[in-house]
């Protein structure tokens, strides 16, 4: 396993998620591929801590650098931040408008 | 490369994962892609594995899988009758969609395939070391303390924030 494939997997993953925030129409299925989109990018936080970073000497021993893996946790904590305010708004405007079609919410529309 | 049981599983797991990405897209039935979505995420909880990330795995599985997709099929159930479990798609839109995306899928492959530097950088097959105890060190005693600070904070703020939004307003 080289890092393209790796590198490979993020992208269909990315363009995947891409496709899904331009065509749905229901703003739930947009947060999922938001989400799949944070993934692909976590993925490649941890592929290329893998692959390229060099090792570090810490107190002398030479240990794998794992800086990429710490910055996908992050990642983590952010999708998981970004969910619970998405779907917080998402309640609002469904009491609000009674749907969550994202082109039916147009009250600030010229 | 030698096809070994390995690399074997290795693609295993990337099929999966893009097979199951692909159906979160463009199943139809909202709960449906809710469940693909959980397969994706289990999907590269095995990558990383294979990147010898154990406990990014493991917070994969536990964050992701145990939180976000539980407060995503909240999020269907509280938000969809019967009708709108369904996802409306219009010709048009998916026609341009599916071209952007296409394109931008064709870049970025270029762009992987055309980078020198990443070239041959293969698994060296270093052994397999638990990273639990220098991912607490980083975070707890070296670099990356103040952005785990800051990620607190934000969480505490997506909390209150999260609540405050989605209660219902009392008026007095």
């Amino acid at each position: 396993m080289s890092l393209q494939h790796y590198l490979v997997i993020s992208a269909i993953l990315f363009t995947l998620g891409i496709f899904a925030v331009l065509t749905r129409k229901n703003a739930i299925s947009i947060l999922m591929g938001i989400e799949l989109i944070l993934n692909s990018c976590n993925l490649n936080f941890a592929a290329f801590s893998r692959f390229v970073v060099p090792p570090e000497n810490v107190d002398g021993l030479i240990i794998p650098n794992i800086d990429g893996q710490v910055i996908a946790i992050f990642g983590i904590v952010l999708a998981a931040a970004e969910a619970a305010v998405f779907l917080a708004i998402i309640l609002a405007i469904y009491r609000e408008f009674g749907s969550i079609r994202p082109d039916e919410v147009d009250t600030l529309k010229g | 490369m030698e096809f070994t049981l390995k690399t074997f599983i290795f693609y295993g797991f990337a099929l999966i994962t893009i097979a199951s990405a692909l159906a979160v897209v463009t199943v139809r039935n909202i709960v449906h892609a809710a469940f693909a979505l959980m397969v994706t995420l289990f999907g590269v909880a095995g990558l990383y594995v294979f990147l010898q990330a154990d406990f990014l795995a493991a917070t994969q599985v536990i964050v992701y899988v145990g939180g976000i997709l539980v407060l995503i099929l909240f999020g269907v159930m509280m938000t969809s009758g019967r009708l709108e479990m369904r996802i409306h798609i219009e010709r048009g839109q998916l026609l341009l969609g599916g071209g952007i995306s296409l394109a931008l899928l064709m870049l970025l492959l270029t762009v992987i395939a055309n980078t020198p530097k990443w070239e041959n950088l293969t698994d060296d097959g270093t052994a397999f070391e638990p990273t639990t105890k220098r991912i607490g060190e980083l975070i707890l005693n070296e670099k990356f303390l103040l952005p785990f600070e800051v990620a607190s904070v934000l969480l505490l703020v997506a909390l209150i924030g999260a609540a405050l939004i989605s209660r219902k307003e009392v008026r007095d």
